[in-house]
């Protein structure tokens, strides 16, 4: 049976399925690696060097120099997991989500205030065609 | 003869243990939200359950991409808070109940529910925060644990329909240990949000309030929704909700609505709230 991937027509979303997986499997073990402290340490105090431990793709270890959220997810990265670099750079979720919607914490955060980013609009590619988003 | 008496549900937003961990659950942000769990924190003080089966999802705390259990039972004497990057929630050291937990495992995979045994695990945020929204902050918690971690976020996670005949299960293995028990079962993530990509911030009142509203009458029937619905109705995070029908299988096909909260927002996503008590109940 084939896989149906019909959430790949949700617009400004990755869904992390087996290709995402396959893809991401270092940058995502190097996120991993940052649930300790003294690992935490080690990335801060030389964040290349760090990287370099691990089998990541230049572009992947670029997007986290860069701290490119949206590009870490493109590239394989999981929320969960890069979620972890946010941490370690004091980042919440919030501070996380605003950044890959290109909108200001502040902005961002009254959205939410007042409920959120409706779906309507939200559901289909085609939607989105043509207009900017974030 | 243990016995299922009730379910929970509810949102287990990290941000939700952060605000109560650095005390500031009476901010004029936070306040609402622990309103709303007022009326259960004193339901379940009353109710005084043994052992909560608590349904979650580990959040790359305990479980890595190396190893991707679909559902993993906590079979352990005691679960330690796991650091996630900012240093372990203060909270109580989570104990289990072993005896029921393997006695569970054992069942279930009897009844062909392939489960993973675990016997040394990390809780994140996903289990601390209900206990805490349930139980407030007591210097330890009132209650054996036996966590039951789904996976969510590595995709496919399994479907509604195969949770809540997981729940079914649950409660047959349950009905046939043979200590006097109480338990409640409480099924935690969502409700709608997403956290990734361009569309994060999505929230879907209407998709919540159906699903909170089905999970009561019809959960046969949201059983059923396909994945696709989630991601695309209640943001790719929603997804986590098949966890709440896990928790539904294992009540009463009939269940008394005790208590209901929805709220936006927590962070990035809503907070829902449902407390089902079987008719008859104790």
């Amino acid at each position: 049976m084939a896989t149906s991937n019909d959430y790949n027509d949700i617009p400004g979303t990755t869904v992390f399925d087996a290709q995402r997986s396959r893809q991401g499997y270092w940058l995502n073990q190097f996120c991993m690696s940052l649930m300790k402290a003294e690992n935490r340490e080690a990335f801060k105090a030389d964040e290349a060097g760090y990287l370099d431990r691990f089998p990541m793709t230049a572009e992947q270890k670029q997007a986290v120099l860069d701290r490119d959220w949206n590009r870490m997810i493109e590239l394989g990265g999981n929320i969960y997991f890069t979620s972890k670099l946010g941490a370690t750079d004091g980042k919440s979720f919030q501070h996380l989500a605003a950044a890959m919607t290109g909108m200001s914490q502040q902005e961002y955060a009254d959205m939410m205030l007042h409920g959120g980013r409706s779906p309507e609009g939200n559901r289909s590619k085609s939607e989105w065609e043509g207009k900017q988003h974030g | 003869m243990a016995k299922i008496v009730a379910g929970v549900a509810t949102s287990h937003v990290p941000a939700i243990g952060a605000a109560l961990d650095t005390q500031r659950s009476s901010e004029p942000y936070w306040a609402p939200v622990f309103k709303g769990y007022e009326r259960s924190k004193k339901w379940i003080a009353e109710l005084k359950p043994d052992v909560v089966i608590l349904v979650y999802n580990d959040h790359a705390s305990a479980f890595s991409l190396e190893l991707i259990p679909t559902f993993a039972l906590g079979c352990a004497a005691e679960f330690e808070p796991a650091d996630e990057g900012w240093g372990p929630r203060p909270v109580p050291t989570v104990l289990g109940h072993p005896e029921l937990a393997w006695h569970m495992a054992q069942s279930l995979i009897l009844d062909e529910f392939d489960m993973t045994i675990v016997n040394d695990m990390d809780v994140d945020h996903g289990l601390t925060v209900p206990l805490s929204l349930m139980f407030g902050q007591p210097t330890a918690w009132p209650v054996k644990v036996i966590p039951l971690a789904v996976n969510v976020v590595q995709y496919p996670p399994p479907t509604g329909n195969r949770c809540y005949n997981l729940g079914k299960a649950i409660r047959k293995a349950v009905e046939s240990f043979d200590q006097d028990l109480k338990v409640v079962i409480f099924g935690t993530g969502g409700m709608s949000h997403q956290l990734q990509g361009p569309r994060a911030g999505l929230i879907n009142k209407d998709f919540d309030t159906r699903f909170l509203d089905r999970l009561v009458t019809d959960p046969v029937g949201l059983s059923r929704l396909p994945h696709v619905e989630y991601l695309r109705e209640a943001g790719s995070e929603g997804v986590e909700m098949v966890m709440w029908l896990i928790m539904r299988g294992a009540v009463d096909n009939q269940v008394q609505e005790v208590h209901r909260f929805y709220h936006v927002p927590a962070s990035n996503t809503a907070v829902g709230h449902i407390i089902l008590e079987n008719k008859g109940a104790a």
